[in-house]
């Protein structure tokens, strides 16, 4: 049955593809002046594009105090964080520099300028910061390129640990942030009124990802069982949560966790954590639904014509295209779940939103609004890129064989 | 301990199975037995039942009356014995379904390290042999979508056939295949079909019939109409209906 391949006839000759090839100019001939009237578009947007530029930069170098950032670039990434152990809020960074140096070399593929990039950012943001700062992220970036080395060394052997690594870093992160025992001991617990800022932001959002995912997908897959009770419960908690604003929630989470959990104190921050996760697995339930449904039934068949019991047929054959087919979306929804971790500010939180107020109400500060507001945007900006440009990368590794 | 049975002993017994739709009464009473080694072929118009009484035999499909009987096993909602069942019987489908998202070799040793208990290792060895078998060892690290449709039919049959198992069915397994296809997949049926294996095909290829078949049944409006060797089936049709059916499918 072996298939012999005929030899093409030499007649039929295999050409490569045309290939187009501009100069700068001709680029810009072809996409920006190709009639007169394209060529007047792009004048008169070119002119009210530097019109507004200029603006922009003249305020920013000129009239903007930026100081209002910099005195207060501390209260904005950690909030209230006692400072003799802000050096564990950079032992994280500095780990995940070398998590993600790592995994980069051992996943990451013909991304010479992404990684140089990325892997210049803590050196650039070194040169701005002064003092501890400045070490510390020398530190980082030194850690990012030792895990990116390590990785091109012995990157086979390596993976098994950075996947373990990646699993132990979020309870460790926990650990080191929060601490244990009296102040005497070697991690003095800091209570959680005291995280604030970029930290408390990245805290609820990983926090909120890390617990809301498991549950949504448990929701989606009960709300698809067989089982009347079990869906049942499935639909009711997801509509009645979908119903309800993330504000509702997070109140609720602060007002009714005490009540039902009576002699127990939970502290607001976990109180919060608890809202956002209950709240974002509603959401993620349904996209997660929308991905099974997308997995044609012939998949369900044969995973059950050869012996699968349901679990193993869910986890291995189903989950695995089902969550595939909605990482965008996933995504999408973390990325949501990131900027609304901003509405703790109403439960009295100091995450990176309530520090800009916070910061905005200082004497010396007063109706900064432009810089603070601009500053935190940028933040969230940042985060939200990379979020996002994660998630391609992701679909594009994944995408193998399609 | 199935070694010291008879060769001639049934290994599935179907006793009036019924099968309904809602109001539509898809099988109305199948008796059908086959025995170890076997090879039966279901033939019929589209509509007749004849897919949905092959996916009764796994469970893909419930009966709702009467009863089925696999390597001694009677179906029922026992989930372990439905499982067993499953263990013990291979299916290839009409549209392969194939898993997109593992490579060859993931779809074939699956299912003897999750539900076999097999070491990977082992699976494998096992996979690439049933791989050179199917004519295809070269493909393994591939993904399904990278491969033809009877490339694709092939590799599901060395899936169904890693778990070792006594009986395979085929649903309709050349139904979705170009024309120039057809015949790589059959080749891997007729051998399979020459080394023993207990068989049931749904299909409409009476060259395949003709060539491995024991036993043909011809099924219409949910029923068995007439049932034979193939000689007897082309030769000497006995029911209206089954003429008229082998004239419209043979005359082209």
């Amino acid at each position: 049955m072996s298939a012999t391949t005929p030899s093409l006839p030499s007649r039929a000759e295999v050409l490569p593809p045309p290939t187009e090839r501009y100069t700068a100019l001709g680029w810009l001939r072809k996409n920006l002046f190709s009639t007169w009237y394209n060529a007047l578009l792009t004048v008169i947007f070119s002119a009210i594009v530097v019109l507004l530029l200029r603006g922009f930069l003249e305020w920013a170098f000129t009239q903007a105090r930026w100081e209002v950032i910099t005195t207060n670039l501390r209260l904005f990434m950690v909030g209230q964080y006692p400072a003799a152990a802000t050096w564990r809020a950079w032992a994280c960074v500095i780990l995940l520099a070398l998590l993600i140096g790592l995994s980069w070399g051992i996943w990451g593929r013909n991304q010479r300028a992404g990684a140089i990039a990325f892997g210049a950012l803590p050196f650039l943001l070194a040169i701005l910061a002064q003092d501890e700062a400045r070490v510390a992220l020398l530190i980082v970036g030194v850690a990012g390129a030792v895990g990116f080395a390590l990785s091109r060394w012995r990157g086979a052997q390596l993976q098994r640990i950075s996947i373990i690594g990646w699993v132990v870093y979020f309870p460790l992160v926990i650990l080191l942030i929060s601490g244990f025992g009296g102040a005497d001991g070697p991690l003095p617990l800091v209570t959680t009124n005291l995280w604030g800022g970029l930290l408390l932001t990245l805290l609820l959002t990983v926090v909120g990802i890390v617990f809301s995912f498991p549950l949504g997908v448990l929701l989606a897959l009960g709300r698809q069982s067989s089982l009347p009770i079990v869906r049942a419960l499935c639909v009711i908690y997801i509509e009645v949560i979908r119903g309800v604003p993330l504000i509702t929630v997070l109140f609720m989470a602060q007002l009714m966790l005490p009540l039902f959990l009576p002699g127990v104190t939970i502290d607001r921050v976990v109180r919060a954590m608890a809202g956002i996760v209950l709240f974002s697995a509603a959401y993620l339930a349904e996209n997660v639904r929308g991905g099974l449904q997308a997995i044609p039934r012939g998949q369900y068949e044969a995973a059950r014509a050869l012996g699968l019991n349901t679990w193993k047929m869910m986890l291995l054959i189903i989950l695995p295209q089902a969550l595939k087919a909605v990482i965008p979306i996933l995504v999408g929804q973390f990325i949501a779940l990131f900027k609304d971790t901003s509405l703790v500010v109403i439960v009295g939180l100091l995450d990176l939103m309530g520090i800009a107020k916070a910061v905005l109400a200082q004497p010396d500060f007063l109706g900064l609004q432009a810089e603070v507001y601009l500053f935190v945007a940028l933040v969230y900006g940042v985060f939200c890129y990379l979020m996002s440009a994660f998630s391609q990368r992701l679909e594009a590794r994944l995408s193998v064989g399609r | 301990m199935t070694e010291h049975n008879q060769p001639n002993e049934p290994i599935i017994i179907c006793r009036d199975v019924h099968k309904w739709y809602g109001h539509y009464h898809a099988l109305r009473g199948i008796n059908m037995q086959v025995r170890k080694g076997e090879v039966v072929v279901i033939f019929g118009p589209s509509g007749s039942g004849k897919s949905t009484f092959i996916r009764t035999i796994n469970r893909l499909e419930e009966h709702q009356r009467g009863e089925i009987i696999v390597d001694g096993i009677p179906l029922t909602h026992d989930v372990r014995d439905i499982e067993r069942i499953r263990m013990e019987t291979g299916m290839v489908f009409q549209q392969f379904n194939l898993f997109p998202h593992l490579t060859v070799m993931d779809n074939i040793t699956l299912a003897p390290i999750w539900v076999r208990g097999w070491s990977k290792a082992q699976a494998e060895e096992i996979g690439m042999q049933l791989l050179r078998r199917v004519g295809i060892p070269e493909q393994a690290r591939k993904y399904p979508g990278q491969l033809s449709g009877g490339q694709q039919q092939r590799v599901a049959i060395a899936r169904a056939l890693a778990m070792q198992p006594k009986i395979m069915l085929f649903d309709e397994p050349t139904s979705a295949l170009d024309p120039e296809m057809i015949k790589e997949v059959l080749d891997v049926m007729i051998e399979l079909a020459d080394s023993g294996m207990t068989m049931v095909v749904v299909t409409h290829e009476m060259g395949f019939a003709r060539a491995v078949a024991d036993t043909m049944y011809f099924f219409d409006q949910g029923q068995i109409v007439e049932s034979g060797t193939p000689e007897q089936i082309f030769g000497d049709p006995q029911e209206a209906r089954t003429k008229l059916f082998l004239s419209q499918i043979l005359s082209h």
